[in-house]
Parts: C-alpha cells; sequence; structure tokens
C-alpha cells in the first residue's frame, strides 16, 4: 500500500509533457471603480482550469472586488463601474447576450459567513436546480441532493434531518451546505471569498479537504487572508495589492521565492 | 510598498537575528578549530590538538541549538520566502560546520601520531592546503553574513585550485612511501590529513550553495567546480596506462 502510493507520487511529480493547463476565466485590463474611487487598476489575470488560484493581499487591496467581477457580483453594486474583458470559455461575460442569472449558474460562489437559507437542508440545495429546471421530478431532484451533499462532505452528517431547517447545523457544517448549494447547480467555477474565517480548525480543514477533492471537477478562485490557508489549498497564487494585480505564479514559487519585493514584504509579514 | 527589514512582529525578527547569529558564531569556532588543527601538524604540536580535540563537542552544541531554534521557528512562525529559506539555510550551513569540526578535529587526532615520528617532506604542502582552506572559509562565511551571492560563487570556484593542491600532495605522499617502507606511517596519516582538508573544502563549497540558495532562491546553476583526480592517480611505470577514458568511464 505505501509502495502503492510512492509510485503514484513519483507518477504525479512526473513533469505533464509540457502541456500548459488550459484558461478557464481570463481577465485583461479589468478596471473597477466604485463611483469615483477606482478599486482595480487594469488586471490582467488568466485563472486555469480545474486548479485552485488564490488571491491574497492586505484588506482593501481589490482581491474580492476581483473575484465579484468574476460572476459580475459588482452588478448588485449601484455605483459599481467595470471595465475592461473578462471571459468565460473565451466567451465575454460582460456581453449584452450574456444572462447573469444563467452565468452564477455556471460560476458559482461561496461567502465569509454560512449563509444557508431559513429552509431545510433539502430545501437549501434543490432551491438552484429548482429554479433552472435542471432536475426532472422528485426521483431526479433527490438524486441532485444527495450527490451534491456527498461531494461537499456533509451526506453523512445530514442524510437522516434533510427537513431540518440548515441553520440548526454547526458553522462548518452550513458552509459545506453552502458549497453543496453552490455544486447542486453543476457550475463550472466556484469562487470562494474567505469560505473558512468563520470557522474552527477542524472546520476548516474539512473544507480545505473539500476544495482539493472539488478541483478534480472545477475551476475554483479563491479569496483568503490566511496564506497558510493559500499555501495549502492553491495551485496559482495571485498577490494584489492597493488595486493592481503585483505577482502571480505557481504557489510553491511565491510563497519560496516571490520575485516582487512587495509580495515578499507582504507573505513574510513585513508589510508596514 | 517597500519591504522593510523588520517584522511587522518584532520577536519573530529577533529570533531570526538570533539564529543567523548562532550559525555566525559555530563558523567562527569552526573555523578556529581548522585553524588550530592546522597549525597543531605544522608545529608538531601535540598539546594544541588535543586542545582541538577536546573543543569539538563546542561545535556539536552549536548545531544542537541551531536544530533546536530551527525546529521551534518552523513550528511556531510558519515562516515564508526569505524567512523560510533563511531558517533552511541555517540548518543546512550548521550541519555543514558540524562536518568540518569532525573534520578539524581527525587531523589534529592524526598530528598527534605524526608528531611521534621522524618528520617527513611532503608534509611541507599541509600549510599551503591549509591556508587556502582557511581562506575559503572565511570567504564562505563572510558571503553568508554579508548576503553577498557574488563572494559566495567566487570562493565555490576556488574549490579547483584546493583539488589540485590536493591531487599534487597525494602524488607526492604516494612516491615517499614507494622510496622508503619507513614513510608509510607518516605519510598515510599525511594523506588522510590531506583528504580532511579536502573534504572541508567541499563543506565550505556546501555552505557557498547554500548561501546562493538564501540569497537569490536558488541553488546556483551549472555543475560544482571539480578537480580532485586522487581517484584515479596511479604512480609508476603503469601511470602513462591510465587513460583518459579510463577516467570518463570511471566518472560516468
Amino acid at each position: 500500500m505505501v509502495a502503492q502510493t510512492q509510485i503514484q507520487a513519483r507518477a504525479d511529480a512526473r513533469p505533464q509533457g509540457g502541456v500548459a493547463p488550459a484558461v478557464k476565466m481570463e481577465a485583461r485590463g479589468v478596471k473597477v471603480f466604485y463611483g469615483a474611487k477606482q478599486a482595480l487598476k487594469g488586471i490582467d489575470l488568466d485563472v486555469r482550469d480545474r486548479q485552485v488560484t488564490a488571491l491574497i493581499g492586505p484588506s482593501g487591496c481589490g482581491k474580492s472586488t476581483f473575484l465579484r467581477c468574476l460572476n459580475r457580483m459588482n452588478d448588485t453594486i449601484d455605483i459599481a463601474r467595470v471595465e475592461g474583458l473578462m471571459t468565460l470559455d473565451g466567451q465575454d461575460i460582460y456581453d449584452r447576450s450574456i444572462d447573469v442569472v444563467q452565468l452564477r449558474a455556471r460560476v458559482g460562489m461561496v461567502f465569509q459567513k454560512p449563509n444557508p437559507f431559513p429552509k431545510s437542508i433539502y430545501d437549501n440545495v434543490s432551491y438552484g436546480p429548482k429554479i433552472h429546471g435542471l432536475a426532472a421530478g422528485k426521483d431526479e431532484m433527490d438524486e441532485v441532493v444527495e450527490k451534491s451533499l456527498q461531494r461537499a462532505g456533509l451526506w453523512n452528517e445530514v442524510k437522516d434531518r434533510l427537513r431540518e431547517p440548515g441553520t440548526g447545523l454547526s458553522g462548518g457544517q452550513q458552509q459545506r451546505l453552502c458549497i453543496a448549494r453552490a455544486i447542486a447547480v453543476s457550475p463550472e467555477v466556484i469562487l470562494m471569498d474567505e469560505p473558512c474565517s468563520a470557522l474552527d480548525p477542524i472546520a476548516t480543514a474539512h473544507i480545505e479537504e473539500l476544495i482539493d477533492e472539488l478541483r478534480a471537477n472545477y475551476t475554483i478562485v479563491i479569496v483568503t487572508h490566511n496564506m497558510q490557508q493559500a499555501a495549502r489549498v492553491s495551485q496559482r497564487t495571485a498577490f494584489f495589492h492597493l488595486g493592481e494585480m503585483v505577482e502571480v505564479g505557481d504557489t510553491e514559487e511565491i510563497f519560496t521565492n516571490p520575485h516582487d519585493e512587495r509580495t515578499q514584504g507582504y507573505i513574510t509579514g513585513r508589510y508596514g | 510598498m517597500p519591504a522593510p527589514d523588520t517584522h511587522t512582529v518584532k520577536s519573530f525578527a529577533q529570533e531570526l537575528h538570533r539564529l543567523t547569529n548562532l550559525v555566525t558564531q559555530m563558523g567562527g569556532v569552526a573555523e578556529a578549530q581548522v585553524e588550530s588543527a592546522i597549525q597543531a601538524v605544522v608545529r608538531r604540536d601535540v598539546e594544541l590538538a588535543a586542545q582541538v580535540m577536546q573543543s569539538d563537542h563546542r561545535i556539536d552544541e552549536y548545531e544542537r541549538a541551531i536544530d533546536a531554534e530551527t525546529l521551534r521557528l518552523l513550528a511556531l512562525r510558519q515562516p515564508m520566502a526569505i524567512d523560510l529559506r533563511e531558517i533552511l539555510s541555517a540548518l543546512k550551513i550548521a550541519a555543514d560546520l558540524e562536518r568540518i569540526g569532525d573534520y578539524a578535529a581527525n587531523i589534529a587526532k592524526r598530528s598527534i601520531a605524526l608528531a611521534q615520528v621522524q618528520a617527513v617532506r611532503p608534509a611541507a604542502g599541509v600549510p599551503r592546503m591549509g591556508r587556502m582552506v582557511q581562506e575559503i572559509m572565511k570567504e564562505v562565511l563572510d558571503a553568508f553574513i554579508e548576503r553577498d551571492v557574488e563572494k559566495a560563487i567566487a570562493a565555490r570556484q576556488r574549490d579547483n585550485d584546493l583539488d589540485d593542491l590536493y591531487t599534487s600532495l597525494f602524488r607526492e605522499v604516494l612516491t615517499y612511501m614507494m622510496e622508503d617502507p619507513r614513510n608509510i606511517t607518516p605519510c598515510t596519516h599525511l594523506l588522510f590529513i590531506a583528504k580532511n582538508l579536502e573534504r572541508i573544502g567541499d563543506h565550505a563549497t556546501n555552505i557557498a550553495e547554500t548561501v546562493h540558495f538564501l540569497v537569490v532562491g536558488q541553488p546556483p546553476a551549472g555543475e560544482r567546480p571539480k578537480s580532485d583526480e586522487t581517484s584515479f592517480t596511479v604512480l609508476g611505470a603503469d601511470m602513462a596506462a591510465a587513460p583518459d577514458d579510463a577516467k570518463s568511464q570511471a566518472e560516468g
């Protein structure tokens, strides 16, 4: 068994034949203004398919603003104005022809504080598929709910109380319920804004393990203040500062040998 | 946002500083041990040799202190980037210095044996090798303290010269042994002393590479210089019969 694992580890370590991972989402010159204030100053960033991209940086650096551009959540803020190009599979997501509700089904989101609907666990997960018409009949819906809860690593804990309110779960369970809810509509990209900041270390470890499993099927972009978390869960890390993206690279490189002084200052805690 | 030298958490900066100081001090002790060991050989000074052997435990204590501090910093501070490299470098350099200390002690030990028999002429080659080893060590340790990559690389290159000296001393010693079997005892000790000095040079080279990693974030590019040819050296009539291709075979 040990030998098997080692063989696998060696196989994983082999170079992947030089094939660059596909780009799922692409940002070019993305600027965001909140009224007169410019929050993002022209961001160029590729989000790679089926990888975890972590966005790090001090408060107010624009990382959450950028995350919210990826599924047009900034549309909900009246004074917000977005410029530049943002694509999903090469398609401009700010194009007039885009249905924002459809877009957000493809690019789901999990927030900082677990925010289950004040409904049953079952209804929390089935809500999305229901309004998007993704399940024909009760059996199919049962299946979607079970599969989503399983993928979110919550099924075994809640399968006997699906009719109980989602708000009655623990914080970590609630967050996994929110992830199940996001997964239920079969998104391609999942955006996570500080998904563990309200959770204890064990619940955090569960979510991190879940993120690692989910990346087999989903592209994930995570904003986190916890640099160790970024280091643990992501393959790529982008450092934001004062509305600019200072540096992006393989996570290992960013945390062992960042090229920009500002990145180094931030991750080593020298940020004045 | 420039990256100032001090951490927001000052105690972390102090701990890193303390770790670097430990390595610097350990380097100083190792330098002194090597110097004394060489002097013990040159002056046939048995007392000095005994001192060197007794002092080796100081270097070991430094290594244990650095290991413990490294472990603590990794566990409690979760260091990143330059801080992480700083801590790893301290650990690696301490291991090299500890080995250097062992070689110095071994040189001292053999100098006692040497002092009990008639001096042989190849012993004159030891101070020259010794001087060069000391110079390389000094440069490498200075490079560490000053975070000077250029200096580290220059010192690494000098290991070549040391290897050349070792190879020529090796040949000389072999010749003396062939001339008179009574030379075999002192010459064998000399051979080990020379080998020890050569190994000290190799560990100094390791430290130079660690300094490069510490500052630049990557080990230096290119093969490390090597001209220790003693593994292929054959003295006598068939010397010409040790052709280059045999050598390259042995290398491959």
